[in-house]
C-alpha cells in the first residue's frame, strides 16, 4: 500500500493525473477560502478571502529569489572547500 | 521521595551498565530504563523534592510543577525513540553518551536552583559532544570540538551570570527574574544568563554551533542533539524570561533566517538543521509574548517540534546510512528502494509544515494566534511567510532531490527495523497530536482556551501551504541544489581565528621582531654610551668639583688656622688694622 502511495508521486506515468489533481487542490481551497465564516478578524488580511493563497505564494516566491540573492550576489555560498 | 524519582539518575546512574551488557539484554535494557522514566514522570506531582545546603546555598535538586512536567515527558518519550532507533549499534558508547546527555536535560528540567542547573548544563554539553565526535571523518573531528569549545564559553558566560544575579539577589533559586517583564530592567548578571540560554537556544548570530555540528553527528546521535539541546533551552527561557520583548523579535527574526539559509543547502541534515533554527524561532518569540496563550504555543511547539524534527532527522539518518551520501546533489531517486521510509519522512515532513491533522497545526498557529492576540502584525506576518519556507524544503525540497528527482541508481534498501519502528513510533504521535490535540492541552502549563480547526484557520494553512507548492513547482530549476556550503557566523571562529593567528604571525610578529632588533642595534648600545658618558661625566666631572671644593676649604682652614697666634699683641695689632679700615672706608664710601 505505502509502497503505491509513495509510487504515485514518484512514477513518470501519473505526472499528468498529479498535476491535475494539484491544480483541482488548489481550485478547491481557493473557493473553499470564500465559503468559510470568518468571525475572528484581528487583521485586515483575515477578512480578505484568498489572502493566504497570495501570502503563500508571493512568500515562497520572496524566499527563494532573496535567498539565490544573499548566497551568489550576497557571497554566503561558497565552494565547499572554503574552510580548508 | 518515595512519590518521585528523579527521571535524570534512572538515565545517569542507568548509563552505567551498559557497556557491560551485551546482545538482547543490552537491547531490552536500553528500552527498559526511557519506559521506567516515562513512568516515573507519569507518576510524579508537583512540588519539590530533594532540598539541601551547599556550600551555603540551598540547594533544590527537583523542583516539579507544569511547565517541567511537559518538557519531562517528551524527553522521556523522546529518549525511548532514540534508543530504538539506535539500537542496531554495535558498540556501546554513543549509548552510554545518549543515556547521560538525555539525564542532565531532564535534569536541567527539575533544576530548582542555578548550581544544579548549570551542572547538568555542562554534562549536557560534553555528553551530546561525544555524540558528535562519534560521526566519522576528519570533519567530524573539527566540528564537535568547535561544538564543544563554543558551549563551553557560552557555559562560563551563563556561570558568570549566576554568581553576578546570585550575589545581586542574595538567592539561587531558579525561577522568573524579577522585572523580567519590563524590559531593560535586567540586572547585568540576568543579561549574562539570558546570552547563556540564548547560545543554547541557537538564536543568531549565536546558532552556528548548530548547523556546524549537527550533520557531522552520528546518524543515530542527530536524532538525540535534535531534541534536546535548543528545547532545553526553551525551557529555561520559558522559565527565567517571559514577557521578554527583545525574545519577540530575535524568535521572529530566527524563524525567517532558519529557512532563507534553508534555500542554499546543499547537506540533507544541514538543511534540516536550519529548519530547527527556524522552528525554535516561532517558540522563542512565544516566549517573548508571555501570555498565557504563548506560553502555551511555546510549549507545545517544543512539544510536538521534538517529535517531528526527531522524525525527520531519522529519515534523513536512514538515508545516510543505507546510502553513505548526504548531498542532495548526489541523491535521488530512492523512492522506489525506500518507500516505507519516504511515507514516514513525509509524515514527519507534513507535521512541521503544519498540515491539518498533524502535530504542527495544533501547536505552531498558538504561537501566532498569540502573536495576533497581542495585535503584533508584523510577527503574524513573519511567522506565516517562515511557515512556508518550512514546507518549501523539509515537505518539498528535501524530499523532491533526496527521494525522487533525478534517478541517480544509487543501491538502497530500507533501513534496519529498528530505525523503522522508531521513526514510525514518532509518526504515530505526530498524526496523534494533530488530531487529537486535547491530551497534549492538557498537560501545558496554563488552561487552554483555543480551537485549532475552525473553518477559517484550515483552509487558512492550506492556502498557504499549498500555494507555496505552486511556486515551488513554479520556480523548481531556481532551487536546484548547489554543490556549495554558506558561510554563517561561525566565520567568525573558522575563518576569523585563522586570519586573527595570520596577524598575531605575520604582522604582529614581524612587527614585535623589528622593534628588537631596533632596541638591539640602536637603542641598547645608545643607551650603554651614554650610560658610560654619565658615569665619566661623574667620576671626573661631578666627583672633581665637589672634591676640588672641598679641598679649597679645607686648605684655607688650615690659613686661617694659622692667623690664630695666641698672642694679645698680633690681636691688638689687628684689631687697631681693622679699626683705621673701617674709618676709611666710613670716609671714603659714605661722604
Amino acid at each position: 500500500m505505502i509502497k503505491r502511495v509513495v509510487g504515485f508521486f514518484g512514477d513518470k506515468e501519473n505526472a499528468g493525473l498529479r498535476r491535475r489533481l494539484f491544480y483541482l487542490i488548489l481550485v478547491l481551497i481557493v473557493v473553499a477560502d470564500f465559503l468559510v465564516p470568518r468571525e475572528h478578524a484581528e487583521f485586515l488580511w483575515d477578512r480578505l478571502p484568498g489572502w493566504s493563497a497570495l501570502y503563500g505564494f508571493g512568500s515562497c516566491v520572496l524566499l527563494i529569489f532573496v535567498s539565490k540573492f544573499l548566497g551568489h550576489r550576497g557571497g554566503l555560498m561558497r565552494r565547499e572547500d572554503y574552510y580548508d | 521521595m518515595t512519590d518521585f524519582i528523579h527521571p535524570a539518575l534512572l538515565f545517569i546512574l542507568g548509563a552505567l551498565p551498559i557497556p557491560f551488557l551485551n546482545g538482547l539484554i543490552r537491547k531490552i535494557y536500553l528500552v527498559l530504563i526511557p519506559a521506567l522514566a516515562i513512568l516515573a514522570v507519569v507518576a510524579m506531582s508537583p512540588g519539590s523534592y530533594g532540598e539541601a545546603q551547599f556550600i551555603g546555598q540551598g540547594i533544590l535538586v527537583a523542583k516539579v510543577d507544569r511547565l517541567s512536567i511537559v518538557f519531562a515527558t517528551v524527553f522521556t518519550i523522546m529518549a525511548l525513540i532514540g534508543m530504538v532507533y539506535a539500537l542496531h549499534l554495535p558498540r556501546a558508547g554513543q549509548h552510554v553518551a545518549a543515556f547521560v546527555y538525555v539525564g542532565s536535560a531532564l535534569g536541567v528540567v527539575f533544576a530548582g536552583d542555578y548550581l544544579t542547573l548549570y551542572l547538568f548544563w555542562e554534562g549536557m554539553a560534553f555528553a551530546s559532544a561525544y555524540l558528535i565526535f562519534a560521526g566519522q571523518g576528519n570533519r567530524a573531528i573539527r566540528a564537535p570540538f568547535r561544538y564543544l569549545m563554543v558551549h563551553v564559553t557560552g557555559g562560563v558566560v551563563l556561570l558568570g551570570g549566576i554568581l553576578l544575579h546570585g550575589a545581586a539577589t542574595g538567592s539561587l533559586s531558579f525561577g522568573p527574574i524579577a522585572g523580567a517583564e519590563i524590559d531593560g530592567d535586567l540586572d547585568p548578571g540576568a543579561y549574562l544568563i539570558l546570552c547563556g540560554f540564548l547560545l543554547n537556544a541557537a538564536v543568531p548570530p549565536l546558532n552556528a554551533w548548530l548547523t556546524d555540528a549537527y550533520p557531522e553527528a552520528s546518524v543515530t546521535g542527530a536524532v538525540f542533539l535534535s531534541a534536546f539541546t535548543t528545547k532545553t533551552a526553551i525551557y529555561v527561557l520559558a522559565r527565567v524570561f517571559p514577557g521578554v520583548e527583545l525574545l519577540v523579535w530575535l524568535g521572529t527574526v530566527m524563524a525567517l533566517y532558519g529557512v532563507i539559509y534553508a534555500v542554499l543547502e546543499n547537506d540533507c541534515r544541514r538543511l534540516l538543521a536550519y529548519h530547527i533554527v527556524s522552528q525554535v524561532g516561532y517558540m522563542v518569540a512565544g516566549v517573548g509574548i508571555g501570555t498565557e496563550l504563548a506560553v502555551n504555543g511555546a510549549a507545545s511547539h517544543a512539544f510536538a517540534h521534538i517529535l517531528y524534527k526527531s522524525l525527520l532527522f531519522m529519515g534523513a539518518g536512514a538515508v545516510i546510512y543505507v546510502t553513505g551520501r548526504r548531498k542532495l546533489t548526489e541523491l535521488g531517486g530512492l523512492y522506489r528502494t525506500m518507500p516505507v521510509t519516504v511515507a514516514l519522512y513525509m509524515v514527519g515532513a507534513l507535521a512541521i509544515s503544519a498540515f491539518p491533522f498533524f502535530s504542527g497545526f495544533v501547536t505552531k498557529s498558538m504561537v501566532v494566534a498569540a502573536a495576533g492576540e497581542d495585535h503584533r502584525a508584523l510577527v503574524v506576518l513573519a511567522l506565516t511567510m517562515a511557515s512556508s519556507g518550512t514546507f518549501l524544503h523539509t515537505g518539498l525540497k528535501l524530499p523532491y532531490y533526496m527521494f525522487f528527482g533525478t534517478d541517480r541508481g544509487i543501491e538502497a534498501r530500507e533501513p534496519p527495523r529498528n530505525m523503522l519502528v522508531a521513526m514510525g513510533m514518532a509518526a504515530v504521535l505526530c498524526i496523534a497530536i494533530g488530531a487529537f490535540p486535547a491530551p497534549l492541552y492538557a498537560l501545558l502549563p496554563y488552561p487552554v482556551d483555543f480551537e485549532p480547526y475552525t473553518g477559517q484557520h484550515v483552509t487558512e494553512s492550506l492556502g498557504i501551504l499549498m500555494f507555496t507548492a505552486l511556486g515551488f513547482v513554479i520556480f523548481l530549476r531556481a532551487l536546484d541544489p548547489e554543490n556549495t556550503i554558506s558561510i554563517d557566523t561561525d566565520w567568525f571562529y573558522r575563518k576569523g581565528a585563522r586570519y586573527f593567528m595570520w596577524f598575531a604571525e605575520r604582522p604582529l610578529a614581524r612587527y614585535e621582531k623589528a622593534v628588537s632588533d631596533v632596541s638591539e642595534t640602536a637603542v641598547l648600545p645608545f643607551l650603554h654610551r651614554s650610560a658610560r658618558a654619565g658615569l665619566r661625566l661623574d667620576l671626573y666631572g661631578v666627583d672633581g668639583v665637589v672634591n676640588g671644593i672641598a679641598h679649597s676649604i679645607f686648605s684655607g682652614g688650615g690659613v686661617l688656622r694659622r692667623l690664630q697666634t695666641g698672642l694679645v699683641t698680633h690681636y691688638a695689632l689687628a684689631m687697631v688694622a681693622g679699626l683705621i679700615a673701617a674709618i676709611l672706608v666710613f670716609a671714603v664710601v659714605w661722604r
